[in-house]
This record gives C-alpha cells, sequence and structure tokens, in this order.
C-alpha cells in the first residue's frame, strides 16, 4: 500500500521536480564514467580488424546510438500512451522530453554509419537496411517533435502527439520488415552494415558499455529536460 | 450505424460530384508528377521500365496524400464535423465512411489511370495487373493512415507539409511493397507474397485507423 | 480561465438562459455541457452519469447548434436537415423535412446553401428544432443572431413550447431573448 502511495506521489510534476534533478546528476555521471571506459575499450583495447582496418572501430557508437534511438522510441509511445490513458501531465511531459534525446540518436546513429560506410564500401551512403530504417525513425522523431511544436494548445499538443507516438510504435516493426525485404530485394546480401559476423569479444564489450553510458545519459538528459518543461508549464 | 454510414457516404459522394473540380485536380497532380520523372532522369526505356513502378506509386503516393489535407478541414470550418461529434452513431463509423468516400473519389481513379501512366513508360501489358492490384489494395491503406493525419493536424497552420511529414514514414511499407510486387512480378517472380501483404495492411488499417481517427478528431476538437 | 465555481442543475421543463460579454465563456460553458470541451476541472452528469462515461448515449439526447450553422453550402437546405438528422439518430421523412422548412419560411427552391442569406442560412439550421421534439435536451448557442424579428420569435416560441412539454433548454445570448411564455433562469458569466 505504502508503494502505491509512493508512486503517486511521485506522478505529481511539483514533487517529481527535485528528485529528477537528483537522478540526472547520478546518470550523468554514472553516462561521463561508462562512456569513458567505453571508449577506451572500442578505440584503444578492441583488436584491429583484419578486413576493415581501424576505421570499423566507430562501429561500437554507432550500434550503441542504434539501439538507443529505437529503444527510446519505445519508451517515449509508452509514457505517451500512459499520459493518454490517465490524463497524467507528468507522462506527456516524459514523452516530450525523450523525443529531442532519440532524435539526437538517430542521427548519431546516421552519421556514424556514413563514416563507417565510406572506409568500407567506398560510399558514405549505401541504402543499407538498417540505415535506412533509422533514417524513417528519425523522422518520425521529428514528425513527433514538429507536431507538437505547431500546436498552440498544451493540451492539444500532449494527446495529438501521443497518439502519433502509438501508431508509429505500431508501425515501426512493419517499417523494419519492409525495409530489410525492400533491402534482400534490389542488393542482395553483399552491401551491408549490419553483418558483422564475427566481432571481437573486447569490441562487443566496447558496445555494451557505450550502450550503458548512452542509457543513462539518456535518462539525466531526459531528466534534465522535463525540469524545463515542468518549470516552464507550472 | 449503418444509416448513418450510408448517410455520410453518400453525403460525400455527393459533395464530390458537385465539385468535379476539386477530384480531377488531385488526379491531374498524379498524371502530371509521373511525367516529370522523365524530364528529369532522361528517357531512355530501360530505365524508364526499371523505375515505372516505383514512379507510379510514389505518384500515387503524392496525390492521395494531397487530397487527404482537405478530408476533414471543410467540415471542421462549416460546423458539421462537431455534429458529427454529437451524433448517434460512433465516431470511427463516420470516419471510416469518410474515409470510404474519399478513397472511392482520390484513391480508385487513381487504379483507372494508372495504365496510361504505365503505357508512356512502356511497362511490359503482363505487368498492369499487378501494377492496378497492387494499387487496388495499397490505397485504401494510404487513405486509412493519412486520415490519420489529416485528424492530427486538423485546423494547424502549416498543415498540409506538417502532414507529409508525419505520414509519409508511415507510408513506407505500402510504397515497398506495393512498387515491390510488380518488381516481383517483372523480375518473373510470383507477386503473391506481397499482394498478400498488401492485403494483410489492408485489414489491419481498416480495423484500427477509425479508432486512432476518432480519437485525433475528438483530440483536436478540444 | 474563463470561469470557476459554477454550479447548477437543469431539470425537466427548466430553460436556462447564459448570458455575459462577449469573450466571458458562454460558448466554452455551452461546449462543455454537449461534451465537446473537457473542463479543467468538475464534471457534467446527465440524470446522474457522468456525461463522459455515457459518450453517445448522451448525445442522442441533445440537439445542439452552435455559432457556425453546420450545413454544407454546396447541398441544398433539405438534403443538409435530412442529413442533419439522421446522423443525430432522428427519424425524417422527407415530408416532415418539407414542412419544418417551410414552417421557417425557406423557399422550395432546390438551391444550394451558398446561395441563401445569413438569415435564411441560420433558419435552415434552426429548422432542426422542429424535427427535434422528442430530444430532451436543447444547447442552443446565440440562437437569435442574423434572425429577423419574426424568425426570432417563431424560435422563441419553439423554445418555449419545447420546455413547456417537460424539456429542457440552455440558450445562451449577449442581448434580450424573444421568450415571452417561458421564464428563464439567467447565470450571468462574468
Amino acid at each position: 500500500m505504502s508503494t502505491a502511495i509512493k508512486w503517486f506521489w511521485f506522478a505529481s510534476p511539483q514533487t517529481f521536480f527535485p528528485l529528477a534533478g537528483r537522478v540526472a546528476v547520478v546518470c550523468a555521471i554514472g553516462a561521463a564514467l561508462l562512456g569513458a571506459a567505453g571508449l577506451y575499450v572500442g578505440f584503444f583495447v578492441a583488436p584491429t580488424d583484419a578486413q576493415q582496418g581501424d576505421a570499423y572501430r566507430i562501429i561500437f557508437i554507432h550500434v550503441a546510438a542504434a539501439w538507443m534511438s529505437m529503444f527510446l522510441y519505445v519508451v517515449m509511445a509508452f509514457w505517451a500512451a500512459i499520459g493518454l490513458a490517465f490524463n497524467t501531465r507528468l507522462s506527456a511531459m516524459m514523452a516530450s522530453a525523450i523525443a529531442p534525446t532519440g532524435a539526437m540518436f538517430t542521427f548519431v546513429a546516421l552519421w556514424t554509419g556514413a563514416l563507417w560506410g565510406r572506409p568500407a564500401w567506398g560510399a558514405y551512403w549505401v541504402w543499407d537496411a538498417r540505415l535506412t530504417s533509422e533514417l524513417i525513425l528519425l523522422f518520425l522523431y521529428l514528425g513527433f517533435m514538429a507536431l507538437q511544436a505547431a500546436i498552440d494548445d498544451q493540451r492539444r499538443a500532449d494527446r495529438a502527439g501521443a497518439l502519433l507516438a502509438i501508431v508509429g510504435v505500431v508501425n515501426v516493426p512493419i517499417i523494419y520488415y519492409s525495409v530489410q525485404w525492400w533491402n534482400t530485394l534490389h542488393q542482395g546480401a553483399s552491401v551491408s552494415l549490419t553483418r558483422a559476423p564475427s566481432m571481437a569479444t573486447a569490441m562487443l564489450w566496447g558496445m555494451l558499455l557505450m550502450a550503458l553510458a548512452f542509457w543513462l545519459y539518456s535518462i539525466a538528459a531526459a531528466l534534465a529536460r522535463v525540469r524545463c518543461i515542468i518549470r516552464e508549464r507550472e | 450505424m449503418i444509416a448513418a454510414i450510408r448517410c455520410v457516404l453518400r453525403r460525400d459522394l455527393l459533395l464530390a460530384l458537385r465539385r468535379p473540380s476539386d477530384v480531377a485536380t488531385a488526379l491531374l497532380f498524379f498524371v502530371i508528377v509521373a511525367s516529370l520523372f522523365p524530364l528529369g532522369v532522361g528517357a531512355e526505356p530501360n530505365q524508364l521500365r526499371a523505375i515505372a513502378p516505383g514512379v507510379i506509386w510514389v505518384s500515387a503516393l503524392l496525390s492521395s496524400m494531397l487530397s487527404l489535407a482537405r478530408l476533414f478541414a471543410a467540415d471542421h470550418a462549416d460546423g458539421t464535423l462537431e455534429q458529427m461529434l454529437l451524433g448517434a452513431a460512433p465516431l470511427g463509423a463516420v470516419a471510416a465512411a469518410k474515409v470510404l468516400a474519399h478513397w472511392l473519389v482520390a484513391g480508385l481513379p487513381l487504379v483507372a489511370i494508372a495504365p496510361v501512366i504505365a503505357l508512356q513508360y512502356d511497362m511490359p501489358v503482363p505487368l498492369y495487373g499487378t501494377l492496378a492490384l497492387s494499387l487496388l489494395l495499397g490505397t485504401p491503406v494510404l487513405s486509412f493512415i493519412g486520415a490519420i493525419g489529416a485528424a492530427l493536424t486538423l485546423g494547424l497552420r502549416g498543415g498540409g507539409v506538417l502532414l507529409a511529414l508525419l505520414v509519409l514514414p508511415l507510408y513506407v511499407p505500402v510504397l515497398i511493397f506495393g512498387a515491390g510486387s510488380v518488381d516481383m512480378a517483372a523480375a518473373g517472380l510470383s507477386a503473391l507474397g506481397q499482394l498478400q501483404l498488401l492485403a494483410a495492411l489492408l485489414v489491419v488499417s481498416a480495423a484500427f485507423a477509425p479508432w486512432a481517427i476518432a480519437t485525433a478528431l475528438r483530440i483536436s476538437m478540444e | 480561465m474563463l470561469f470557476r465555481g459554477l454550479s447548477f442543475t437543469l431539470s425537466d421543463g427548466e430553460l436556462l438562459r447564459v448570458t455575459g460579454a462577449n469573450g466571458s465563456g458562454k460558448t466554452t460553458l455551452l461546449k462543455i455541457l454537449c461534451g465537446l470541451l473537457a473542463p479543467e476541472a468538475g464534471e457534467v452528469r446527465w440524470r446522474g452519469q457522468p456525461i463522459d462515461v455515457l459518450r453517445e448515449e448522451y448525445s442522442r439526447q441533445l440537439v445542439y447548434v452552435g455559432h457556425a450553422p453546420a450545413v454544407k453550402d454546396d447541398l441544398t437546405a433539405a438534403e443538409n436537415l435530412s442529413i442533419a438528422c439522421t446522423l443525430a439518430g432522428v427519424s425524417a421523412a422527407l415530408q416532415a423535412v418539407r414542412d419544418a422548412l417551410d414552417a421557417y419560411g425557406l423557399p422550395r427552391n432546390e438551391v444550394p446553401v451558398r446561395r441563401l442569406s445569413q438569415g435564411q442560412r441560420r433558419r435552415a439550421a434552426l429548422a432542426r428544432l422542429l424535427l427535434s421534439a422528442s430530444v430532451p435536451l436543447w444547447l442552443l448557442d446565440e440562437p437569435f443572431t442574423a434572425l429577423d424579428t419574426a424568425a426570432a420569435s417563431f424560435t422563441g416560441e419553439l423554445i418555449a413550447q419545447h420546455v413547456a412539454r417537460g424539456g429542457a433548454a440552455v440558450f445562451t445570448t449577449h442581448q434580450d431573448a424573444p421568450i415571452s411564455s417561458a421564464v428563464a433562469r439567467v447565470i450571468e458569466l462574468a
């Protein structure tokens, strides 16, 4: 019973505000530490790849960013759905707070993918399945942010964005699957950044560390942003 | 509920009949966009034949989206949309009726005109059937998904472009399976898988989109 | 924040008039009563139950005539009226529709509403009331605007008769209402 009360206590933006601040600071520090560790492992510890040389090292940032971008979209849609169903203001604010971070990671994934593509395949952009899906995901994030920005009434902006996020999250697997199929139809299995069959264990560790670092960073950034939103609105 | 659906369907079709220019411009847009591509990429026959399914699909997609912007706008402006929200029939049913009317007026004619464009691109005649079928299955899905976007962007400034940004990413699977089915047929393989996927998308969107459209309309009208 | 602390009950046979200056929230109040807008705090109940639970059941029990005449310009008045009735779940035979439009003095020729004057458009919208005798609650937003004296007093009579029959009506106006045969409670929004 007491846990239930505690839960709803923090559902109020006013009481959530200080908690968010403390958690954000802790996560930011954690993110910095793990990020440094991940970068060290990825850039220095992991061995040079036989085929791709040192240029492939960027993959650990690319894959971690791609994971985060998809994960954050689901989390954003989750908070949006809660906000829509239970009419809670804080959930809607969380969804709006997560969006820019998610969009940023999508952009990072695309950018690092291009940086990897150039030395590996000779072109900055290959219409690889994952890169194309990331591009569409970026449009979904930008659409969410644009819709919220275009609506003056706060309540309508929250709820419209929420519905869009829900429709988006349902479509993401369909989009992913269709782009996968499209890729095999037009290019065969030759060009693919998703294939990294034998990755050194050290590199996998690097990826994991970066993913955790990104996750903590996302929490810190989203909480910091939600504090700004709370201050703005209340 | 059936009476309301029939009523709304008849009403929208009657309105479209009394303003045929609205319908005609959207179809003309389809033809113009499709005609632009050869001017842009050159008229080499093999190249045109290869890009034909994609070009026709993209043009159909853009034309459908253009006409969707107006789906709820007129009703919103003269107050009839409010009355639909207060009506005796579920809003989802009314929305579905409007989408159906929109498809009959803006989607189905595309299926009829597509062979003419295919002729321009010298598409082999056996592919016409697959093209028509893919459009027949895909354009209603475009109408359903686009209607969600139209309902969300109701009355917003920058409406048309914002609608495009919201809706085009969601259109991607339909485009891929639609154009892909014709490409498969062109390669001599069976297009059945893709057409079945389109049919599945149609069933799913017909089942869930009305709820989403009704929710979006209520959100926009508050 | 338009108004706060507003609370009232409307019973059968009661007429409520909401007055106030422009921008005082009369239309907003009416939309909240319809269920089109959600209030920031508080609730609306119909026969004891909250209206957001009742949804369509509640909608069927009311007629709302808002600021906009809610008619399609490209359709005739008769077509508009039968569509409005079908959507509201009210049966409307062709003859009944004709009679309602005649009672309001609308021309018999089948012209699209676009060609009618402002006042005629308003009358075409209000003609719906003649077919809504069985609907308990009438919510009318500024029903007398753009009407000439004859049409205004005719509308006033309709409202009074509805209330006398046991229905309830809420109307907003910022001018004097030409309803002589019924006494209205008044709520003034500051």
